[in-house]
Parts: C-alpha cells; structure tokens; sequence
C-alpha cells in the first residue's frame, strides 16, 4: 500500500510539470498582453510606454526563458506578484477568495448529498411510479435551468418584489455594527439564494447516480437471496444494497474536491460574490500570467490529489480491488 | 419548535426589516436646507485595482481615487480649467514656463502640510522609467521643473504644449510616506493617503471600498458623511440592487433609462440625469482600401446611413447625432461643418460618379469586382453590432453587400487593427477634455499600436494639429480645430454616427445635483441630503 502511495505520488510530479508547461504555453500565445490590455486604444499610452511596461514585466524576453524563471519560483512555492495593476502577491488573492468558494461549495455539496442520495434512494425503490418521475423531473428541471436566469428570478421575487433577501453580496454593509445573532443572520439571509440555487443545480447528477447503482445492486442474485431468507425489506435495503451501491458515490466524492476551490463566474458574478471564478475570469481578461498560473497549478494539484483520494478511499471500502 | 413555527418567525423577521422604509410619495421631494451626514453608496462592475491613480489604468480606481487625491488644476462644471491644489499659475509669453502659486493651507490626511515638494516628488516619480506608468507621456515634455519656494513650482517645456496645463490634473501623491520606497509595493496602493474631500476607510475586497469624510477639507466640508462603492460584476444584478434601494446610484443604459425605470414608486424614490457622454461611436473604412480611397464614396456611405434611425432604435433616443470628433457642448465644437443626411438617391449618385454601376444582381460593381465589405464589430457591445446590422440594411438598399463579424477584443486589436487586417470597423473612442487630437489623426500616427489605424493622411490637417497642440491660446486654438472639422467632414474618413447621453439615476434624498458639460460628479462635495431624509446614521 505505502509503495502504491509513493508511487502514485512520484508520478504526479511529471503529470504537474506537464499540465504547468502546456498551460503556460497556451495562455501566452492568446493574444493581448498584461497590463495594455485595458489601455489598448488609449490616446494617452504612447509606445515608448508601452515598451516600458512589457519590460517590466519580463514579457521582452522569449517564453522559455519566461517558463524557466516561473518554474524556479514556484518550485519555491512563490507565486509570483500578479500582473494586474494591484500588484499583490497572487497568493495573496488566491488566500482572502478560496474561504468563501469553499464553504460555498462545502455547504451546497453537503446539500446536495443530504437531498440528493434519499431522492436517488427513493426513486430506485419506486422505480416508475409517478412521484419517481416527478422527483426525475425535478432534479432534470434544476440541472437544466440556466443558473443565471433562475437567480435572477428569484432575485427578482425575494429581493425586489417581496423585499425578503438580500439580492447580492455576502454581508450588509453595516455588518460590524450587529449584534452576534443579527450577523449569523445577516449571513444566512445573505446565502441562501446562492447556496439554494447551486444546490439545486447539482441535485440531478448524485440523485441518478445513486438510483442507477441502486439498481444495478438491487438485480444482484446476493439481493434476491436476502429476499429469499426472508428479510423484511429495509434491512435487504440498508445491510446489503445500500453498502455496495454507495461505492461509486465514493469517486464522486474524490473527484468534487478539486471542484471545492472552482466558482463558476456567471454564478459569483450574479450574486457579487468574491470567489475565485471571477478571480479566474478577471485574471484571464486581463491576461494577468502568474495569477492565472498560480490558480491552475493548484487545480491541477487538486485534481491530481483528488483522483489519488478517490482511489484510496475505493480500495478501503470494497476489500475486492485493494492493491498490494 | 415546528417546522411550521420557525417559517412564521423568519417571516416575521424579514417583514420587520422590509417595512421601515417611509412610503409618503412626496417624502423626498422637499428640498430642505443642506446638512452634514448620511451615506451615498455607488456600485462598481469592475474592482479598482490600485489607489495610486499613476498606475491603474481602470476607470473604478481613478473613480475611488478622485475622491482621495488633487491635481494642481482641475475642470469644472463648464470644463474651463480652474485650481485646485494651485492657487493661481502664470504662463510666460512664450508659452513655455507655467508658474504653480500653491495653497498654504492644504494637509495630508495624515496632517503634514502640502508643499510644492510633494509636487516635485510626483513628477518624478511618473517620469522615473522604473515606475510602470501609462501616463508618463506628457511629463516626458517636460525640459525642466523645479521647486523655487514650498508653495512655488515651476515647469519649462521645450516646446509650447496646449495639454500642459490640463496634465497637471494629475493626482499628487505624499512625498513624505513614498520617498525612497518602490512604487509598486508601497501600502497607499491600498491604503491610500491623499489631500481630497474622502479619506480612505476600509477596503473588503471583492466586496466594497469605504471612504468617510476629510472634515478639514480645503474647499470646505463636503457634506455627505461617507462614500461606499461596492462592487458588483453583472450589471443585471447592480439594476435590481438599485431598484431594492441596495445602492443610491447607477449609470443606466437606453433600455433601462426609457423603459425599465418608467413606472411610479421609482420615480417616487430617484432622479435621473442625463448629459452627453465623453465619446462618440464611427464606422472607420480603411483608407488603404481600394473603394475606400475615393472620399466620394465615403460620402456615399454616410449619405446612406440614416443615423436618425440608429439613435430612435437602438439608443432608444438617448443619443444626438454625430457629425465630428467633438460633442456639441464642447467650445471645440464646430457646428458648421457639411452635413450629410440621410438620402439613398444622393448616396447612388455619388457613386455612379465614382465609377460604379449596378449589376444584374442589384449589387454595385466596378471594373467587375462586386462592392461588398466587411464590418468588423467587438464582442460585447451590443449596440455597435446592433449598429452594424442597420449599416448593413441600409448599404444593401444601395447595392453594397455588407458582412458583420464580431471578434473578441484581444484578438480584434492584435489580429486585425494592428495588422490593418480590416474593410471597416465600429469602434467608439473616448472624446478628451482637452481638444488634442493628435493621436487620432496625424499622419505620423501610423505605426504599429498608434492610433491612426485607418490611415489617414491630410497635409493641412497635420499642420493644423501641430500648431493648435502648441499654442495655448484657446481662440487661436479654436480655429484650427475648427477648420479640421471642417476637412473631416468634407474627407469623411470616418462616418461619425453618435455621441451617447449618460443617464444616471441618483437616489431623491440627494440634493444639489447639476449636470453640466463636465457630467455629474464636478461638484460632489456640494451635494447633500436634508436632515430628515438621512437614511444611514453613524454611531
């Protein structure tokens, strides 16, 4: 198991060298430059400036040369100082916006998973009656829906018709001035639209992967002679389905957590919040390299991570493909 | 508890926080007599980047930092160059020198005194090559600047330069907290210290800047409390949060000015305003073209453009038409200039007198190749490719065949303006203060990233340029920019389309509002809400 492990690990290295390379690569040949791009078309940028800010920048130099002196860096683990004009370490942005992505996305998953595997249960055990279909329908109805257009309904209804909600944002702007129990709630108003709109878009994938596992274990001859003992239904369910159904949830598991650090923009740009989907959109708009860079290379690392995860947490709960 | 139980009590909840706002109709429309408090709150798609104004490049940090810093001079209402920081300056006979008499009793929001150091200090810095600034372009001018007193500055320039004066708009920054640090790493880029109306507060990124008050402010008092810009990236989401009374104040586009904002209770709760935007929208041809060569076709081409229907259709009205690179409340403004309204039969005409004949197709043609172009359009704006879809419906009457392609920015500039790899373009540019316009339209401004993309070459116009970007008689300078309207019009490189309003709605609590020329927020500092309106009340 521990050579497995270290094996697994070592190879991640080459695989992390590569995905950097290629993703350097690629975000350099995009065309538009840092720091020019907002001043493209400005009357007062003339060209000896323009010069001067691609030297600064280290964008005079030919791209290996470029790759090589990241590399050196973030072997170091530096990230570098963003190219946007804020010039901050990029570690920086990346620290004060993954808290708010990942307990956003901690809390509608674990939404997700309370809501969605009782449904994906559920409809196994009443395959093709009406509330099965409804419940399908449902879910169907919440992967489909473009995120943008039902929050902004919503907003609409809660926020500006009802006048219930906050529309955007994560805190009012008089928040230090509130007592404890107004804060909690003041927070709570605040993320329920977002939290409920992200849940509900993500109900339909465990949903019908617990239902169709569900009934793959359920056609197993080991349920039919559970069945055949005489066992009252819950039990076949809990003892013997259940525990071999949820091992394909396991994978979902492992391969979420990368998605824990990633918001979609649309969605944080709806409800203003500072995640870092935008800070990955804004850092490409503005061709902004390091932070791009920086929030790839821990994608990647979490990516890689998660996958070794999934696999390990496999082999603890099903004995039959545990590896040396 | 039930279920039952905690869904009445966050109900109640809610309701009590939702029903505190008074609902009296015409609450606000007493004009009262101004006080000092309360708290304006603007929104911001984008978040500022940097509060050192020298090395940001995006408008909601120059935004934020007008609050904080000064120039020596700065514009106003009427765009008539006034002081600021500068008491009073002098210009010498030759137009060369310009002698900067300070105010003395101007103070850091730090408390140290204001001196003509801090001004030396800043020009500098912007003129210092390791500082990564976009704006060094008008200090380069600059042969000599020194401090003859702490409240005297001079600076001699090695040639008379109209935008001189104007450039030192630029906001001064603290000698005594930069002095020896990098530029690019100092804490003022985020905890700025200035000599404005706000001083800096707080800053929550992702979230909101907060700015309050500079009670010693030497102008007076301003007398609204505390600024907060939030940031909020979807402009759908900033427009409801306007409509729940989340923010005091927003530029509105066409749709939501005419329609979306035409119904009682928000007329009941905010003003709008409306003044002429700083830019202009054009179709450009590329003059290397072979059709495009031939100004009779230009002509043509303008003559056909019913920019009427443009403004009535796509602007929803909010819009004046444009026929130059001015807009018409600017003294640069050349009203008599040739105009070309909107005439199909004239537009043929000029173009059968250029050589072209109508094919069997119904499609223009001269010496056998068909007259079609194409239009290249940014993605992202909706009104330049709604713009282009008209152009397109109005050439085809004439017999032109018109493509549209929409293309990302980035790649719009780099693959295409800057390789001169386009037919015609729908661009807008920003229409400067200042009437200098060399840039755009002097011959020599054809190199690679300039912006005379189009290539655009008149000898009288060069001339012109040069001579009104070196006198700093406005009179004098008046002529020439009026006579290069003049050529424009006649030359038409450009088919001017528009300059857009801005429309901007204010909360009504907010009194003292007057649009002008200089557009809305000159004057920021006189603004105020009267005692009983005040809506945000600080401890």
């Amino acid at each position: 198991m521990i050579r497995y492990l270290i094996k697994r690990l070592a190879l991640m290295i080459p695989m992390l060298f590569g995905i950097t390379l290629i993703s350097f690569v690629v975000i350099h040949l995009t065309p538009g430059e840092p720091g020019i791009i907002e001043a493209e078309m400005n009357p007062k940028v003339t060209k000896e400036v323009r010069e001067r800010i691609r030297a600064y920048y280290g964008l005079d130099k030919p791209i290996h040369v470029q790759y090589y002196m990241w590399l050196k860096r973030i072997v170091k683990l530096d990230f570098g100082i963003s190219f946007a004009s804020d010039r901050r370490p990029v570690i920086d942005k990346i620290k004060e916006r993954i808290p708010i992505t990942v307990s956003i996305n901690l809390i509608s998953m674990v939404l997700i998973f309370i809501i969605g595997i009782p449904i994906g249960i559920y409809c196994a055990k009443h395959k093709d009656t009406t509330i099965d279909k409804a419940l399908t329908a449902f879910v169907f109805a919440g992967y489909a829906a473009p995120t943008f257009w039902l929050a902004l309904l919503l907003m609409i209804f809660f926020g500006v018709y009802l006048e219930w909600l906050p529309i955007s944002g994560l805190k009012s702007f008089n928040f230090h001035e509130l007592s404890f129990f107004e804060k909690i709630l003041d927070v709570a108003s605040h993320l329920i639209l977002p939290v409920g709109i992200s849940a509900f878009g993500g109900l339909a994938g465990i949903s019908r992967y617990m239902k169709s596992s569900l009934l793959e274990v359920l056609r197993q001859e080991y349920i039919t002679t559970a069945y055949a003992k005489g066992l009252p239904e819950d039990m076949v369910l809990k003892k013997h389905a259940l525990k071999n159904a949820l091992l394909p949830v396991i994978t979902i598991i492992g391969l979420s957590v990368p998605g824990l650090i990633g918001g979609s923009v649309i969605f944080e740009s709806i409800f203003s919040i500072p995640g870092m989907g935008q800070l990955f959109y804004m850092s490409v708009m503005a061709r902004d390299y390091p932070t791009i860079m920086g929030i790839l290379v821990i994608g990647a690392f979490l990516t890689l991570i998660g996958n070794l995860l999934s696999d390990i947490l496999y082999a603890v709960a099903d004995p039959r493909i545990r590896i040396g | 508890m039930t279920v039952k139980h905690f869904i009445c009590i966050i109900f109640i909840i809610f309701f009590s926080i939702s029903c505190t706002r008074s609902k009296d109709p015409l609450f606000y429309d007493e004009k009262g007599t101004p006080a000092y408090g309360d708290t304006i709150i603007t929104a911001s798609i984008g978040e500022p980047s940097n509060l050192i104004p020298i090395l940001a490049t995006d408008s909601p940090s120059h935004e934020v930092a007008s609050f904080i810093y000064n120039g020596l001079v700065k514009y106003d209402k009427n765009l008539n160059i006034v002081g600021s920081l500068a008491r009073s300056w002098e210009i010498s006979k030759d137009n060369l020198t310009i002698t900067f008499h300070l105010r003395r009793d101007v103070k850091w929001h730090d408390g140290t005194p204001f001196t003509a150091h801090d001004v030396m200090f800043t020009y500098k810095l912007i003129v210092d090559p390791k500082t990564p600034t976009a704006y060094a372009g008008d200090f380069i001018l600059v042969k000599e600047a020194k401090v003859l007193d702490d409240y005297t500055f001079r600076v001699t320039y090695g040639k008379p330069f109209a935008p001189s004066l104007i450039s030192w708009s630029t906001a001064i920054l603290p000698k005594h907290l930069l002095e020896g640090k990098d530029i690019t790493h100092t804490p003022l880029s985020r905890r700025p210290i200035g000599t404005g109306p706000y001083k800096f507060y707080e800053w929550i990124p992702g979230e909101r800047i907060v700015l309050t008050v500079n009670k010693d402010y030497f102008e007076g008092r301003p007398y609204i409390d505390r600024y907060i810009m939030r940031v909020i990236p979807d402009s759908a989401t900033m427009f409801l949060e306007l409509k729940r009374y989340g923010i005091d104040m927003m530029g509105l586009t066409p749709l939501q000015a005419v329609r979306q904002t035409d119904y009682p209770a928000f007329k009941r709760e905010f003003n709008k305003f409306r003044y002429l935007s700083f830019g202009y929208v054009y179709l450009g041809y590329n003059l290397k073209h072979p059709f495009f060569k031939d100004k009779r076709v230009r002509q043509a081409i303008t003559h056909a453009i019913n920019k009427k229907e443009i403004i009535e259709g796509i602007l929803l009205g909010q819009g004046v038409e444009a026929d130059g690179p001015y807009k018409p409340d600017m003294w640069a403004y050349n009203a008599n200039v040739k105009k070309y309204p909107y005439d199909k039969e004239k537009a043929r005409s000029l173009l059968y007198e250029a050589g072209f004949k109508i094919g069997k197709d119904n499609i223009l043609y001269k010496n056998g190749s068909p007259f079609e172009f194409t239009i290249l359009v940014n993605q992202g704006n909706d009104v330049r490719i709604k713009c282009a879809e008209l152009i397109q419906k109005r050439l085809s009457e004439i017999g032109i065949r018109v493509k549209i392609r929409v293309i990302e920015w980035a790649s719009f500039i780099n693959e295409f303006i800057d390789k001169r790899n386009f037919e015609a373009v729908i661009l807008g540019w920003s229409i400067p203060h200042d009437p200098d316009i060399f840039d755009i339209w002097h011959s020599s401004k054809q190199g690679k990233k300039e912006l005379n993309f189009i290539s655009f070459e008149n000898k009288e116009v060069d001339e012109l340029l040069v001579k009104a970007r070196h006198t700093l008689n406005r009179d004098e300078r008046k002529k020439y920019y009026y006579r290069i309207q003049e050529i424009l019009a006649e030359e038409q490189p450009y088919t001017f389309l528009f300059v857009p309003y801005a429309n901007v709605a204010v909360h009504k609590r907010f009194k003292g509002i007057e649009p002008g020329p200089a557009g809305l927020m000159y004057d920021f500092i006189k603004w105020y809400v009267p005692e009983k309106q005040m809506r945000y009340r600080q401890q």
